[in-house]
Formats: C-alpha cells, structure tokens, sequence
C-alpha cells in the first residue's frame, strides 16, 4: 500500500499548531461527550493543548516558512502572535473553571469553542491569503457567537450573541465584498502577488481596488471594533459572560490586527498614502469615542468596552506607520494588553458570586482597606492600561508612539497623547473609588485559587515587563 | 552604584513595611523614620564628597537599561541638582515627622511617602530622557494617592485636578522626547537618550526647536506652576494634608525648575534666549498675581499656596534672566522658598491639628497663648518676605540684580511682589498672631510640643544659616553656572537677536548643520567607543 503523501505545496510542520489544537479540541469534545462530569478535566486537556500548541509553533525551521502555495505563512509576527494567542487563551481558560462552576454554565463545548477559536486565530494572524484571512475570520467569529451566548437563560448574554452575530455577519459580508473587488482589480488572493501586482504604479489607481480597499477596513475595522464600527462592543462586553469578554478583548483582536497589519501594511505598503488618510481618522475617532464614552459609563465592564475601543485606536497607529517598529510595537502592546486585561477581568470575577456580578464600578468603594492585594493589582492593571510608568503599558505606548514619530505622524501621536490623559480620568475615577471612599458593603468575593493566579501573573507580568522590558523588545523587533 | 543605593533606599524601605503587621503603628512609624533619616544622612555624605571645582556629572553609574532602544539606567548629580536632592531627603524625612500623628492608614501613608522619595530623587538624578520621564511621571502615583486619601473634604477633586494637569503636560513632552530621539539617531546614527550626549549633539532647525521648547516648557511650567497654568496648586495644597503640601512646595514645584535648568536652557539656548520676554512677562503676571490673591484669602493654606505661585515667579524670572546673579539666585531662591513655604505649611499645621479650621477670621491674638510658635511663626514669614539676614533675601537680591542687567522694568516690576509680600505676610501675620483673642476655643491651645519643634527648628536654622552665611551652599553650584551660561549665552549662536535688524550678518549666521555636527562628532570621539 502506498503512503499518502501531502503535495509539495502542502507543509504539515509548518502548519503544526494548527493541526495540534485541531486534535485536542476535537479531543476535548470527545472526552466530554464520554462522561466527563468533572469540567476540570477539559481545562486541563486544553491547557495541555495550548502548550503542545505553542511548542509545535516552533518545530518549522528555518522561518519563514510557507505552506499551501504561499497562503500560509511561518514568520516572526506569526509565531509571536501564535505565543499571545496561546497565553491568552490559556489565562481565559483558567479564568473560566472557577467562574462556569458558580455561574453554572455547564457546557463541555465551552472549551473545545475557545480552543476552536485559537485556531482561527492562528489562521488568521499566519495567513498571506484572503481566502485563508476570510476562513480565519469565520472560524473566529462563529465560535465567539457561540461563546458570547454561552449562557442560555442570562437575557443580556443571549442579547450579546444575537448582536454580535447580526453585527458581525453583516460585516464580514463587507470584508468578502472588499476580497472580492481587490481580486477582481488585481486577479489575485496571495499576498504576496498583490503586493508584487501593486509595484505597478497604475495599478495603484484603480477605483475599484479602491472600493475593495474600504471595504476590508470596514470590515476589519468592525472586528477590531473601531469607531464608527464599534457599536456592538460594549453591549457584547457587558452580556458576555465574564471570562469571554476577557478572550474577545484579546485573542480576536490580536488575531485581527495582525491580518488587518498583513493586508494593510505589508500588502498594500505602496499604496498607503490612499488609506492612511482614513485610517487615521478611524484612530483618531476609536480614540476620541473609545475614551469619551467610557468617562460616562458606571459599569466598569462597559467602560472596559469603551477604553478597548480607545486602544483599538492606539493600535491602529502602529498599522499606520506600517515600519518593522510598527510590527514590534503591536506585538508588544497586544503582548502586554493581555496580561493587563486578564489580570483585570480576574479581579472583576473575584469580586463577583453567583446571581449578583457586582460590575456597578460603585460597588468597589473602599476595595482598598478590605483586600488590598486585589485594590493594588487593579490599580497597577487601570494606570497601565492609561500608559503611567512603570508599568509594561506605558512602555507599549511609548513602542507604538515611537514607530509613529520615526515614520512623522507627530500630530497623530499628539492625538493620542491627549487621549491618554482623557483616559486617565476614567481609570483614577475606579481608583478613586478603590482607594478614596469608604467601605459601603461587605466585600463577598469568590476568592479562587485559580482566578487568583492568573490575577496574579497579570501584576507580575505588568510589572516585570515594565520595569525590564529589553528581553520582551528583543523578541518582538526580530 | 552609591547614588542609586540612596535614590532607591526609600523605595526598598517602603517595600520593607509592606511585611510589617498593620497593627504595629509605632514600628512602621520609627522604620519610616530611620529609613528617611539614613537617607538623608547618606544624602549629606554625598554633599562632602561633591566636588566644587566641577561642572561634569558626579556619582555617575551608567548601564544599559534597554539596550534595543540604545537607553540606559543612568544617574549623576551636578551643582544644578546636588543641592535639590539633598533637600529632598531632607524635607522626606521632616515629613515622616511631621505625619507622626497620621491615624487612618498609617503602614499606607508611609509607604505612599518613601515611594514618593524615590520619585523624586530619580527626577533629580536621572540622567536619560526615558529614565527622566518614567521617574517624572511615576512620582505623580503616590503623590496622588496620598492628597487622594489623607486629604480634606474635597481631596478627590484635587487630587485628579493635580494629576490629569501634570500628566498633559508630560505626555507633550513625552512627544517632544521622541522626536529628540530618533532626531539624534538621524543625525549622528546613535540610538540614545543620554541627555548629556544631546545636549552635546542636538541641531535642530530653529523653527522645530521652537515647538521642542515649547513642548518642554508646557511640562514643567505646569509643574512649577506658572501663570496661568498654576490653577491646579491652590487645590491641592489646600486638600493635601500637611506634609502633602511641604513635599509639593519644598520638591514638587522644583521639578518644575529643575526641568527648566537641565532642558530648556542646555538644549534650546537659542530659543530660550528668544523667548525670555515671553517667560519674563509670565513671571511678573505670577508675581504679582499670587501676591494679589493670597493678600485676599481667607484660608491660611490657600494664602501660602498662592504665595508659592508669586515666589516661583520670581526663581522663573532669575532661571530666564540667563546670567550667573539670575540663576545663582533661582538656585538658591529654590531652596528657600522649600525651606520657607515648608515651614509655613508645617505650622499652619500645627494650628489646624489644633483647631481643625484655617480661616484666618477663626484665630486672633494667638501670640498670647501660644508664644514659642508666634516666634517660629515670626521668623518664617519674614524669611518668606525676605528680610535681610534670613534666606529669602538672598535669593531674591540675587535674582533681582540678575534680571536688573537684563531688564530694568521687569525688575521694577518684580520688586513690587516683594513689597505685596510683605503686604499679605504681615497683614496675615497680625490678624492671627496679634490683636485681641477674642474667640474663646483658642484661649487653651497648646504651644508648639517636642515633635513639631524638631520639625521647625530645623529649618530656621536653615533660615538663619542661608541667610547669614550661604557661601557652603552657594559653592555647590557655582562651577555648573558658569558652565550653564556659557552654554546659553548669546555669543554661542551668532549675533544676538535683538541687534539682528541692524546687522547684516544675522542673515548669514546659520547653526551648525546636522552633518557638519555629525563629522565633527566622529572626528573627535573616534577612539572613544559608544
């Protein structure tokens, strides 16, 4: 019997992690399916998974790499990516246990979901294709459709999926629009063939590229939740259930940046004097909107919502100056952003029980003379999440600020400097509340040990990174 | 590798009561204490081993911090800093005193006061703009954290007031330094932030320079406060509880100036020296407006808190007087008005732990009842005016007669605050300390006791000593003036400004270009590895 072989074009290795996390998440769903009454048991699969994942990241060598007639593609910003897509998903997992065991959501799939969408994650950020971009787009949005209704009798949670699944179909039927019109004006889907197609300077002008081109922004600009496409944020963060708004905040949107810098700044780099122009005014919109709304919001994952908003338009300068300190700056910010924001979702679930969430930012009046370590670790979390040093998000800022300086955006980058000091009003308000009013209730937290740690690792990371942040730079300016 | 022990010896001793039982007050108090007295002990160890005769940094330790981005961890004092940072041990641990009878939170209060010192020292020792800039803004998290908690009625406000209008200011500057940065790696290919190193190599276009300044100048004209930037100051003086406001006059403010000596002056003095009405006219406006205001206050607090607005003016106008009496003078004016404006807030402290009021209508006669603190009080605020003898003359005159070459009207003008000064000081002085003590609860106010005294007596003997013999202190700085002004001085960038119509060479007269600046740069350094 003859051995199936894989075509030539076709790298297994390459393609690795995505084969790895297939299996264990499949394998998950198989071994919920034969009787798992302990949930833990997933979790810990899935964590296995990640690992193996993150290991098997590294087995192409040398980078980069391609697979499927260059539609998928091993390279640095890839494997970095790989790295916070796995970090990421393995803080919400364990974030997760604690939280479905009270909020009772029992559902074994929950796992295999969050596993399933680290793959389209991985897809997504690895592709140099659009079909592969669309397929990772996919595979990301429907699992988190599924895991923002996860909660079938929570009204607000079945509110969140319905939302985000009409919003987000909608948008993605933009994004296939613009595939469509940049491959009918360049007669490719490959990256790389279009940036070559797009070294011809009238080929620059076509209006229908054009088209195609504000479409994908549309459409990326919708996943990144970008001001005016920000809409459903907010109302997904709250109704999701806690421990998946700290995965969409993330993962996805790290996975989206990295194709939207891919398609934008790699791809179309020759083209950038049409599209800087609007992205900028995006940014300069997310940020303005993004910090303007989370000054009147009174629940803090709403003004969560609101400030990843503001950073979408952080970000999105790094798109913008499109240089390799651009590249770096993302993979850093997003890097540090999840530390940050699992770290702050961690103490949110602690401060919770079952049936009463308290998410009211009032509710965390006096935090600081109850549970200290929890009040410092939010507080380290929000003045990093503002940009204050010592803290990794300043040093994220700075990396972001800096690729823009290099490339002259200074009045972008006075933008947005401002836009810091707004948002720090917002986030010295919780601290303010932390820190400067007394206790109006007792505190009853659910203090689990292992929420308790990825909280803690949150403060560690913050710090760390903040403080020495040479080895994390030099992995990311590769 | 001493002068960063000393910079990070408060922070490692905050870290210390961490650990320590909450419960156990009188412990974390005295650990507080030692901490901030072996600082400023060893402080004073590295003011006799400074050396006089040198402008270059002193001290230095330089290792790379992170070495992708060419920045590193270094420090050094000169003559400009030496003396702010040996006040800022010293004012840390008069504070540490002076809170002694803090109830709420203690082991937190004195945690948020040690961290605050290192903030500030590594403002003054900070010797890379990254460095400078991550130390400038992380001071802001305890000092809001303590106006925030162990302030008064309206705290919060004053306390996000002080912080959203310091962190606008910075985050401008945060650009300007980013420009800087990659200006310099464009210009002489090195990837640094060593402010030594730019203010050796910076060559911008006069226009950019301009906006560089400006950016700069935002920053720590808002620290310092200048008119009209000064509103966030009364309110946090006035909520800060007392060793809040003495760590905000006595250091905080001098960030403000500080920044002024070490950036504007060494790395725009072109534009420095164009825009010095401009910063002149501020001065005055603050001079004379803070003496207005604080002559109608009601509150004690509010009325020093104004006065320091009117006294910076007068260091603001002596730094842009830009010769050696003018800078010599906001030098020292810089510590005085610490010293002073300290030693005002500590004993309009001393009355409100009594009285829990500051309106001045409140007291009346005070001088009968409580003696030994009517004559601290005395001295203090004619130290404030500047009585000759005391501190605040000296700096003063010397400021007075640096802006005098440069300006007769503005001294004119300056002059007047002195008078206003002694307006408001004296007028204040006689409806609390003199006349009839009419309202009955402060018949039975207890004089000053053992532990305020150790905090006052101090700094009148600084008074007293800077006023009658400020040779020791005036040396410290002597060298690096000098050197200061050489380096904004007008023979350095072609012919001066003001006879630029009249002068045809000012045409001609161009910077040095960024190549020229860069060959000669290699030329010179080139066994020198970097």
């Amino acid at each position: 019997m003859e051995p199936i072989l894989a075509p030539e074009s076709i790298d297994l290795i390459a393609l690795a992690p995505v084969i790895v996390l297939s299996v264990f998440a499949m394998m998950v769903l198989v071994v919920d399916l034969f009787g798992a009454r302990d949930k833990g048991l997933l979790a810990f699969i899935s964590l296995i998974g990640l690992l193996m994942t993150t290991i098997s990241a590294f087995a192409k060598n040398p980078i980069p790499a391609y697979s499927f007639n260059d539609s998928y593609t091993v390279d640095h910003l890839s494997l970095f990516f790989i790295c916070i897509f796995t970090i990421s998903s393995a803080l919400a997992i364990l974030l997760s246990v604690e939280y479905n065991k009270r909020e009772g959501i029992r559902a074994g799939e929950y796992y295999a979901l969050i596993l399933f969408c680290t793959v389209g994650m991985i897809l997504l950020a690895s592709s140099s294709d659009m079909i592969m971009i669309f397929l990772g787009v996919e595979i990301v949005s429907i699992c988190l459709y599924v895991l923002a209704g996860i909660q079938r009798d929570n009204h607000r949670s079945n509110e969140a999926a319905l939302k985000y699944f009409l919003l987000g179909a909608f948008a993605t039927g933009f994004l296939l629009y613009g595939m469509a019109l940049v491959y009918g004006s360049t007669g490719n889907t490959n990256l790389f063939k279009i940036a070559d197609f797009m070294q011809n300077p009238s080929a620059q002008s076509n209006p229908l590229l054009l088209m195609g081109l504000v479409l994908l922004i549309i459409g990326f600009g919708f996943k990144v939740a970008s001001v005016p496409f920000h809409m459903w944020a907010p109302d997904v963060y709250q109704g999701a259930p806690t421990p998946v708004t700290a995965f969409m905040a993330v993962g996805p949107k790290a996975a989206a940046f990295a194709a939207f810098f891919r398609v934008f700044a790699e791809t179309f780099a020759a083209m950038a004097p049409s599209w800087e122009i609007l992205l900028s005014i995006i940014a300069v919109l997310s940020m303005f909107f993004g910090n303007l709304g989370a000054i009147m919001q009174t629940n803090i994952k709403r003004m969560l919502a609101f400030s990843s908003i503001s950073h979408a338009g952080y970000i999105l300068i790094a798109v913008i100056a499109k240089n390799s300190l651009g590249s770096a700056s993302l993979l850093f910010y997003m890097l540090t952003y999840a530390f940050t924001i699992f770290g702050i979702f961690g103490v949110i679930i602690i401060l919770g029980r079952k049936g009463e969430e308290n998410l009211e930012i009032k509710c965390y009046s006096g935090l600081a003379y109850k549970h200290p370590i929890l009040a410092i670790s939010m507080a380290i979390f929000l003045l990093s999440l503002g940009g204050l040093p010592p803290f990794a998000g300043f040093i994220a800022k700075f990396y972001i600020f800096s690729a823009a300086i290099q490339e002259g955006f200074i009045a972008l980058v006075i933008i947005a400097v401002l836009n810091s000091a707004i948002s720090f009003y917002y986030y010295l308000k919780v601290i303010v509340y932390i820190y400067m009013e007394e206790p109006t209730a007792e505190f009853k937290v659910s203090m689990s040990p292992l929420t308790l740690f990825v909280v803690l690792v949150g403060v560690a990371a913050t710090i760390n990174i903040g403080i020495f942040p040479g080895s994390i730079i030099a992995l990311a300016s590769h | 590798m001493f002068l960063t022990f000393v910079t990070f010896l408060p922070l490692a001793g905050a870290a210390f009561l961490i650990f320590t039982p909450k419960e156990n007050a009188a412990a974390i108090k005295q650990t507080a204490l030692a901490v901030a007295a072996a600082d400023f002990l060893l402080s004073l160890f590295l003011w006799t081993n400074f050396d006089n005769t040198t402008h270059k940094m002193q001290f230095e330790l330089n290792v790379p911090w992170i070495e992708a981005w060419g920045i590193n961890f270094h420090v050094g004092l000169d003559g400009i800093s030496l003396l702010l940072y040996v006040m800022t041990t010293f004012l840390t641990m008069i504070c540490v005193i002076a809170s002694w009878d803090v109830k709420k939170y203690i082991r937190e209060y004195m945690i948020a006061m040690l961290t605050l010192s290192t903030g500030m020292l590594g403002v003054f020792v900070a010797l890379d703009l990254f460095m400078f800039y991550v130390f400038w803004e992380f001071q802001l998290i305890p000092m809001y954290i303590i106006i925030g908690v162990w302030g008064g009625p309206r705290r919060v406000y004053a306390s996000i007031k002080f912080f959203l209008f310091t962190a606008v200011g910075s985050l401008l500057m945060l650009v300007a330094i980013l420009w800087i940065y990659f200006h310099i790696q464009e210009t002489t290919g090195v990837a640094t932030a060593d402010i030594l190193y730019i203010t050796e190599h910076l060559s911008a276009p006069l226009g950019t320079q301009k906006w560089l300044w400006m950016a700069f100048f935002l920053a720590f004209a808002i620290k310092v406060p200048m008119f009209p930037f000064h509103t966030w100051l009364p309110d946090a003086h006035v909520e800060a509880p007392t060793a809040g406001s003495v760590i905000l006059a006595g250091v905080l403010l001098k960030m403000g100036t500080y920044g002024f000596l070490r950036f504007n002056l060494p790395f725009f003095p072109q534009v420095s020296y164009e825009f010095v009405p401009m910063v002149a006219w501020l001065s005055i406006i603050g001079i004379i407006y803070g003496a207005l205001v604080s002559m109608v206050q009601i509150d004690l607090k509010k009325l020093v808190a104004y006065s320091s607005v009117s006294h910076l003016g007068f260091v603001m106008l002596g730094i842009f007087a830009l010769n050696p009496y003018g800078i010599q003078g906001a030098l020292i004016q810089n510590i005085n008005h610490g010293i002073s404006t300290g030693a005002l807030f500590l004993l309009v402290g001393v009355i409100y732990d009594r009285r829990h009021t500051r309106l001045i209508e409140e007291f009346g006669g005070l001088s009968k009842v409580m003696p030994k603190y009517a004559v601290c009080f005395m001295i203090v605020a004619l130290s404030s005016i500047g009585l000759p003898g005391m501190n605040g003359f000296v700096g003063e005159f010397l400021i007075l007669l640096g802006i005098f070459q440069v300006n007769a009207i503005w001294a004119a003008c300056a002059t007047s605050g002195i008078i206003l000064a002694a307006c408001y000081i004296l007028w204040m002085f006689q409806r609390v300390m003199f006349m009839e003590a009419k309202n009955p609860k402060n018949l039975a106010l207890q004089d000053i006791n053992i532990r305020e005294a150790f905090t006052i007596v101090p700094l009148i003997i600084l008074i007293f000593w800077i006023g009658l013999y400020p040779k020791p202190f005036m040396d410290t700085f002597d060298t690096s003036v000098t050197h200061l002004v050489a380096k904004v001085s007008p023979d350095n960038f072609g012919p001066s400004p003001r006879n630029r119509h009249d002068d045809q060479r000012g045409k001609h007269a161009r910077l040095i270009t960024p190549t020229e600046m860069a060959s000669l740069h290699h030329k010179l350094q080139a066994p020198k590895k970097f």
